[in-house]
């Protein structure tokens, strides 16, 4: 297998652009993306688009918008992990030896309020069984009743990941909260409440692949896995709404993570920065579990010890997470990579990690699937 | 005034001692599922028979809606949550009746019962299945 290199990476701000088309908003990350890898039409020999709510052929459009167009484009969804799921198909082709360069891309415009998804049959819209954030709350509850979480832990992780979001430009929210104020926030579905739920918005997020090293600070894809929920596993990103939960199973993360682990030749000792799903506060702990950055059971313990923040020994979302960014999307997966490339090249301005070398990105969503990328400086 | 109907066919029937839900039983790994499917979504084994369930089990995890959902069609707010069977253990995500989390905890016998949801725009009520604190249904 060959080695696949991130050479170019770009983001268009996550927020909300009621004037930008969005296209628009893909044009503009991947323009940046190919200006970084020094690269045009003809530079890239396929092309993998994320996205959940673009509609019919959203990558074409935007490779069209820029005279792009001529190469495989293969457009991804895979819920919250549609710009890991598009990334990990490309670095499969590079590694492969099927093409030697890639364009990845991801961008989406979410409605606003709470989200409408086609996951679901009508009648369970009908009946109230389809509303996302009470999946997040009993998600929620779960883990406080095992794993000795507390409100004032999810409190803590909103207030730690806007802390981080003040340095993002790309972020939504740059104002850092106080844990007050998260805690009087409106409840939307105990235990959650409204700032402890990232909001869904608009962005656009873009990474060349390519099997050599560009001209920007050399980091190289160790893995990028994904895996989907074994049957029965209910109540990880989302029940499949069927039956009995199989509290045995592996969840999508953890499958993901250990599969990741091993290509990768790493474990979460050896990781310096980390940005993972934070769809809710109670979502950013679970994942730390899942993804072994504390003991299975041990995340309320983990955040009040200060796990993730940036002078701890494992900083998390240094880019604020969801939680600050909010949550475009086909386009939040490829922003933690590009957050990360910036993070391994010492390139991430006020909120850089000190030496961060290798780094690690999580997603999960509906479906339930999850992906796991591993990355490394040089 | 027009009969009730289902929010969905085949999801729970009326009994003469109260509703159930009509689960779908795998001939192979005898697992139960909800709702019923000719084919198992544990094993992938064909010809699964549905059959009546319930009507009592134990409250696992639970909050309450109260902003409206898209194309949610009953009132606010409504309780929702997971109840798991008694005997068999399906853990069925339900509408539970209580909206006041106070009156709801870990293991909390609860009873199903079928509530009116809406009413379509020829009058005609529609009916779904909800969870209900035993001794309150
Ligand atoms: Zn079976």
């Amino acid at each position: 297998m060959r080695p696949v290199y991130v050479t170019g990476v770009g983001l268009h701000a996550f927020g909300r652009f009621p004037d930008a088309s969005l296209t628009a908003l893909g044009m503009v990350a991947v323009q940046r993306a190919l200006a970084e890898a020094a690269i045009g039409r003809g530079g890239f020999q396929a092309a993998f688009c994320g996205s959940v709510y673009g509609g019919v052929a959203t990558g074409h459009k935007v490779l069209t918008a820029l005279g792009l167009s001529g190469v495989p484009t293969v457009n991804v969804e895979a819920g919250c992990a549609s710009g890991g799921a598009a990334l990990a198909l490309a670095s499969a082709q590079i590694a492969s030896g099927a093409c030697d360069t890639a364009l990845v891309f991801g961008l989406e415009k979410m409605p606003r309020g709470m989200i409408r998804s086609s996951f679901f049959e009508p009648w369970r819209e009908e009946a109230g069984l389809a509303a996302t954030p009470a999946y997040f709350a009993l998600r929620a509850q779960r883990l406080m009743r095992e794993s000795d979480v507390r409100a004032e832990d999810l409190a803590a992780v909103s207030v730690q990941n806007h802390l981080h979001g003040v340095h993002n430009p790309y972020a939504m929210y740059r104002k850092p909260i106080g844990a007050e104020a998260v805690l009087a926030s409106a409840l939307v579905c105990d235990p959650l409440r409204l700032l402890m739920l990232c909001a869904p918005n608009e962005g656009a997020a873009a990474v060349v692949l390519s099997s050599r090293p560009g001209d920007a600070p050399p980091v190289r894809v160790l893995a990028a896995v994904l895996r989907s929920h074994l049957p029965g596993s209910v109540l990880g990103e989302h029940t499949p709404l069927a039956g009995l939960a199989d509290d045995a199973s592996p969840t999508p993360s953890e499958m993901a993570a250990c599969v990741a682990y091993e290509a990768a030749g790493v474990g979460p000792a050896d990781l310096h920065v980390v940005e993972l799903q934070d769809t809710d506060a109670a979502r950013h702990i679970l994942s730390a579990e899942e993804l072994g950055l504390c003991p299975r059971g041990g995340g309320g313990a983990w955040v009040r010890g200060g796990g993730g923040s940036m002078g701890s020994r494992l900083p998390v979302n240094p880019s604020g997470g969801l939680l600050s960014k909010g949550e475009p999307l086909g386009a939040s997966a490829l922003g933690q990579i590009v957050e990360l490339a910036w993070q391994l090249r010492g390139a991430a301005g006020a909120r850089q990690v000190a030496d961060a070398r290798v780094g690690l990105a999580h997603t999960v969503g509906r479906g339930a699937n999850a992906c796991v990328v591993v990355l490394r400086a040089g | 005034m027009s009969d009730a109907r289902p929010v969905a066919p085949d999801l729970f029937v009326a009994a003469s001692d109260g509703a159930r839900l009509l689960a779908g039983r795998c001939r192979s790994c005898a697992r139960h599922h909800f709702p019923a499917s000719p084919v198992c979504p544990y094993c992938g084994a064909d010809g699964a028979a549905a059959e009546p369930v319930g009507p009592t089990g134990r409250l696992w995890l639970w909050t309450v809606v109260t902003t409206r959902p898209p194309g949610y069609r009953g009132t606010l707010p409504y309780g929702f949550g997971v109840v798991e069977l008694d005997r068999i253990g399906l853990r069925v995500v339900t509408r539970l009746t209580e909206t006041r989390l106070g009156h709801l905890h870990a293991g909390q016998p609860m009873r199903l019962v079928v509530e009116t949801l809406c009413a379509d725009d020829d009058g005609t009520p529609v009916e779904a299945w909800a969870f209900a604190p035993e001794g309150e249904a």
